[in-house]
Formats: C-alpha cells, structure tokens, sequence
C-alpha cells in the first residue's frame, strides 16, 4: 500500500446540511417565510440516499443525522488521521434540483453562507466551492462575484448532470468570472435529475445511476472541448469531482480519433483534446475505479502520459476505500507527493 | 480513417496473397427511395407516401446532426451504376470484398424499421428490410450473412420476427441499436432476449437510432461529434443496464455484440460496475455474480472505429484486459470513417492473435465455417 503524506490536499469532502431549517438563518424574510409556509423540509437528491452503502463508510456513520453533518466526525475520520493539510468542502445539498431560478439563488446563498459560517469559520484547514443557481446565468455570476471576495472559497462547484451541455455557449459568462477570480470550476457526479440520469434513459436503480457517473463526465468533457471553452478562458482549470480516473484515456483516444476526422465542424478548436486535458483539466481520486493491482494501476497512469492529472481525495465521508487506504496500490513516491501536494496546489490558485 | 481521396485502394495486391478477414460490420443500402415496396404490403407503400416515417426525433429527412459527408459515407464509394455508397453489391464486391479477402460479411442495415414511433409500421418495414436482405445480398454473395432486424419498441412482435427467422442460415444475429426509448436491460426488450437465446443467434447492439432521450445526460449537445463521441457513453450505459437488470443472468445462454461504439472503454466499466456492485449489490439481489464476469462471458465487441492512442501499443494492454478472444474485426463499410484492414492493428501481435482477431472469432460466434 501507497504511504500517504503529512500535509496532503483533501479536494472532495462533503459537509452535509441537516435539513433545510439550517438553512432559515441565511434566508431573507420572503424565503424563510415560503420554506415554512409551503412545508418545504429538506433537499435531499436521489444521487445520493443518505442510508445508500456508497454514501457513508459503514464506520463514519453517525448515529442520528446525516453522514458528514458533523465537523467533529470529519476533524476525527480523515482531516486529523490522515494529517490534512487542506480540505476543499463540495456541498451536495440539492439545490440543483430546484427549478426555480429565484429559488434556487435564495438557496445557493444561503448554503454558501453557511458554509463559510458553520464550517470555514470552525476549521481553518477547511476551504469552500461556490454553489451557483445554475437556472440563471446571470444569477450565478452575481453568486461567484459575492463569494469570491472571500478567499476562502477556492473554486465553483457545478453537477456533471444539469439541464444542458457545460460547454453550452450560455454557460460562458459563469467560466469568464471563474477564470478572472483564479477559481477553478469543480463539476461534480450527481444530476439535477432535469434530464435522464443516462443518455438512454431512466434506468430502474441508484446503482445504475452511479455507475452512470462516468459517461456524463465523458460527454460534458466533450462538449467543454469542442465548444471552445479553453480557447475562450485558456486560464480556466476545470476538476472532475468522484468521476473516477480509469476511463479518462480510451475516452480521450476515441475523442482524438473523431477531433482529428471531422475537426473542420469546430475549427475553433486549435489543440488536440489530449493537450487541452493535460492543460486545463484534473480528475479527482476516488473513487478509484480500477482493480487492486499494482499492474494493471501502473498500465492506467502511463496511458494518462501525465503525472499531474490527478488530485488527491478521500470522498468523505462517501464509502470509497477502508481504513486509511486512500491511495490505491503502487503508486510510486514521487506520484504520491504530486497527487497529495503538487497537483492541488498547482490546480487551486488561491489554496495558501 | 476518411479515405475520400487515397488513391490506389482498388490496385490493392491480389486477393490470393491476402489473409481471409471477417468484416462485421457492413451496411447495404437501398439504391432508390422504394426499394422496399415490394417487399411492403399496399396499405404501408401508401402510408409511406402520404406520412413518411416518424421517429423519435424531429427531422423528416436526414439527421438531426448534419454527418460530416453525405450518407455519412466515403465519397469514393459511390457505385459507378448510381444509388447511394454501399447500395451495390458488384461495387461492394470490387471494392471491398474482393481486394481485402473478405470471407465473411455481416451486413448491418441502418434507416430501417427501427427508432420509429409506430410500431405497426416499425414491424412492416423491418419484416421488408429481412427479406430485402436475403433477395439482393445475401443469396447472391455467400460470404455475405444477414442480421434479423427487428422493432425495437415493441419486444413480442420483435420476438415473433426472429422466430419467423430463426434456422434460416442467411441469418446470424438478430440487430438492435443502442439508443431505444429505454435503456437496453428494460423488461419490455426481454421477449427479443428471450427468442435470441432459443435461436441460438447472438444480439448485435449496433450504435445510433433514437429513442427520444438527449445524447447525454445534461441535455441535447451542439455538434456532430459530440454525437459521435457521444454513442460510446450510449452504449456503456445500455451495456451497464442489461448487466444491472439482470438479463445476461435471466438468460445465460445469450451472446452480445457492441457494435461500432469502439471497445477501450469496456475495461473501465467493468471495473467500475464490479467496485459499485461490491458497495450496493443488496439493491439488485438478481445480480448474482460480479457484473465483469457476465461481460467476460456473454459480450463481444467489433473492433471500428479502433481507438487511437498517440502510442499505438497502449492498444494492446485494453485489448488483453478484454480478451483477444472477444473482438471482431470491423471496417464499416461504406462509412467515412472506415477502418482499413490492414492499418488497424500495430507491430508485434502474434499469429493466433491476428487470426482470431481477423477472423477466428468471427466464424466462432456466428457458426460460420
């Protein structure tokens, strides 16, 4: 087993919010008033049900509440055993969900005000991504601007599954006030369930869609590329947030293949896909989706031809691995020290 | 990849000094726009006139993605004699059975009864396109085997061509596509399992075809590519759900093709289906075994369009995690972006590897001697 380092960057941890009553102090009058009065009670979304194994380590299980509402339980399970030097806080709650651009900002808000209140106040090796009402463009970047004078929040978070497409011409104004900030926009597995979780349909179980996962990932990382998000913001890092790693070469091999056949429908695309990827994108690492060996993980990191892809995470308090093995078997030192250290801190401009 | 302008193909070197290949994946067209209105009863050459063919997406002619050429198809593969590319079985034969040794030729057809949103209507026109197959191809070219192509939407009527079939040796696997109004394990497509295995046939998933759902999971895209790009991650979540919902469990006996979706990613997902499984397999108890096992054991895949890594010997490492054993060669024909036999597998591989690859396996999945 790979040996972590002191001083590693956790990039995905998640920071439950218990219910939508904690929520009520970061609302204005109007919202707290339609919380109460509509008998709204919680934003949970079906990515992930709270008793789902994948969804809490059977060993970070609280007794009441929710995995990951606790800062004493992420302080006791990975920031302190594992000698965390800086952990990234990506909130799950569902406001994606919402439908309502209003509604939605009213909660993105408010989530982001709780953040920096119950968690960044609390912790200082805690830092925090920027929920954005993504129902309004305009809104979101008002939302980026409002956090980004705190320096605490390092980066945009945004869902793999949303309405459309990321790389949608739409959604440029979002990238344009991420890359000016130095934040890196972190797009992490789950849906706004706006669409079918899979690009053939509703599939019948939680597992399916988790399994899903991945091709969402491989075709938003299409559309950013063929859109032209990186000749546009050539600055912007974007972070595959629990995508899983061990798809990320064949994927980029057949892109390579049909860029090279049919570039001239996207002339603006004046780099190879593979160089953009090694440029401008980073994956997260759990959950590892490879087999335990060694062979087979040393094959997968040559494919990548890059060590600097990767970035460390533990997915807490997600079931991804046992005990404190979160690097997966034979990865070398060197490697260790990039993915725990030298990536994230090349990745997030404003992780100090 | 595109060969529009290579010169020289047809001159390639006599077929005697060529190794024999299996094509698996080959699609003939129709020459003119009622080719199949012999083969159609009275009432749906009218319907056709008057109605046209809904599908479940909003263009009467042509995609909804303008392909990257006309037909999708090489522009130096039009028959001398007119019609579309791949609509002549003489121009199929000088130009691509012929020069590359081809033994065994699994046609395809795209643009049939399939993706449409009448079922009575998707029955007649895949019951035609049957027939059609064995008429203009099949019985005139030996090497050449046909795929049951069956509606899609409506599982018994499928279930019952394939029984009409079933035992007739120009046929060797029954054709489905991987984009349907559900994904591919769905209970409503188990009746076109079920007939399959009872037939013997293994059930090629071909993609494209349209089933109403937007080709990715946010929403529909912008371009052509992301299309293209896009019918591996269709296929990989098809792929995921007829493991998930228990089918190759429910009917051991069946074999499936991925057809023209590439094959890198086949790995990946299976790992990552085993890893998932091991967390949430009391949500699906019918799951009995890790879900790469089943893929093992019951999943063949065509090899075009080949992925193509910067080093060409990174190949090598997805194709023995899969197994040697498990592909079949696949040129496309007349598609743009055919694989050229010849180009398609780098240096260093061994003889029973290359046959198997070209044509070992094909023959001993299809029963084709």
């Amino acid at each position: 087993m790979a040996s972590l380092i002191a001083g590693g960057v956790d990039c995905d941890v998640h920071p439950a919010v218990p219910d939508l009553t904690s929520l009520l102090p970061y609302l204005n009058d109007y919202w707290r008033d339609q919380v109460t009065t509509r008998g709204m009670v919680d934003l949970v979304s079906q990515s992930y049900p709270k008793n789902s194994p994948i969804v809490a380590r059977p060993d970070w299980r609280p007794e009441t509440g929710k995995p990951g509402e606790s800062l004493a339980d992420m302080q006791r399970h990975v920031l302190d055993p594992l000698q965390i030097e800086l952990a990234i806080c990506n909130p799950l709650y569902g406001v994606q969900m919402v439908f309502s651009e209003d509604m939605q900002a009213a909660f993105c808000r408010a989530l982001n005000q709780w953040l920096a209140k119950e968690w960044l106040d609390r912790d200082e090796r805690l830092r925090g991504s920027i929920v954005i009402p993504t129902q309004s463009v305009e809104k979101s970047v008002a939302e980026i601007e409002r956090c980004a004078a705190d320096k605490r929040f390092v980066q945009v978070l945004m869902l793999v599954m949303g309405d459309t497409p990321l790389g949608k011409r739409a959604l440029w104004p979002i990238y344009e006030a991420a890359e000016r900030h130095g934040l890196p926009i972190g797009i992490h597995a789950g849906s706004a369930y706006h669409n079918p979780p899979t690009a053939v349909g509703w599939g019948s179980y939680h597992i399916e869609d988790y399994v899903g996962q991945a091709q969402a990932f491989q075709t938003q990382l299409t559309s950013l590329i063929v859109e032209g998000v990186f000749a546009k913001y050539p600055r912007l890092k974007m972070v595959m947030l629990e995508s899983g790693v061990s798809w990320i070469s064949p994927f980029l091999w057949r892109l390579h293949k049909f860029w090279r056949g049919v570039r001239m429908e996207t002339p603006w695309v004046d780099r190879a896909p593979l160089e953009i990827v090694r440029s401008n994108i980073r994956f997260s690492l759990q959950p590892f989706d490879a087999p335990p060996d060694e062979a087979t993980l040393i094959r997968l990191f040559d494919h990548m031809q890059s060590d600097e892809l990767v970035l460390f995470s533990t997915d807490y308090p997600h079931w991804q691995f046992d005990g404190q093995d979160a690097l997966p078997e034979g990865l070398t030192p060197d490697l260790v020290r990039k993915i725990m250290i030298d990536n994230p801190h090349a990745t997030y401009s404003r992780l100090i | 990849m595109n060969v529009q302008f290579r010169e020289g193909l047809e001159a390639a070197s006599p077929l005697t000094t060529k190794t024999a290949i299996a094509d698996c994946d080959i699609h003939p067209a129709r020459a003119t726009r009622t080719e199949l209105y012999p083969y159609l009863a009275k009432r749906w050459q009218h319907h056709l006139e008057i109605y046209g063919v809904h599908a479940y997406q909003g263009m009467m002619e042509g995609p909804p993605y303008p392909k990257a050429q006309p037909n999708a198809s090489r522009r130096d593969a039009y028959p001398p004699e007119g019609g579309p590319q791949g609509s002549s079985l003489s121009f199929m034969q000088k130009q691509l059975l012929d020069p590359n040794n081809v033994q065994l030729g699994i046609l395809n057809p795209l643009n049939t009864g399939q993706g449409i949103r009448n079922h009575e209507l998707s029955a007649a026109l895949c019951s035609a396109i049957n027939d059609w197959q064995i008429d203009k191809w099949t019985s005139k070219d030996h090497r050449l085997k046909a795929s049951i192509v069956v509606g899609n939407e409506d599982g018994l009527s499928a279930a019952a061509e394939i029984r009409e079939r079933a035992g007739d040796k120009n046929f060797v696997q029954v054709l489905l596509l991987s984009r349907n109004v559900e994904p591919l394990g769905q209970r409503r497509y188990w009746p076109i399992y079920q007939a399959a295995e009872e037939a013997g046939l293994p059930v090629g998933v071909h993609a494209f075809g349209f089933g109403g759902n937007p080709i990715t999971p946010s929403g529909w895209p912008s371009y052509y590519i992301e299309e293209m790009v896009g019918h591996s991650q269709c296929q990989q979540s098809a792929l995921a759900s007829l493991v998930l919902e228990g089918v190759f469990e429910r009917f051991p006996k069946l074999k499936m093709v991925m057809i023209e979706a590439g094959f890198g990613w086949a790995p990946s997902l299976a790992w990552r289906l085993d890893k998932v499984w091991q967390r949430l397999r009391s949500e699906v108890p019918h799951v009995k075994r890790p879900p790469s096992e089943y893929i093992r054991e019951q999943v063949w895949w065509t090899t075009q369009p080949m992925e193509d890594p910067e080093r060409r010997e990174d190949l090598f490492d997805v194709i023995k995690w899969i197994g040697w054993d498990r592909l079949l060669f696949a040129t496309d024909y007349p598609h743009w972006d055919y694989d050229e036999p010849s180009r398609v597998l780098p240096a260093g591989v061994s003889e029973a590897n290359r046959e198997a690859f070209y044509l070992g396996n094909a023959k001993k999945l299809y029963g084709v001697s």
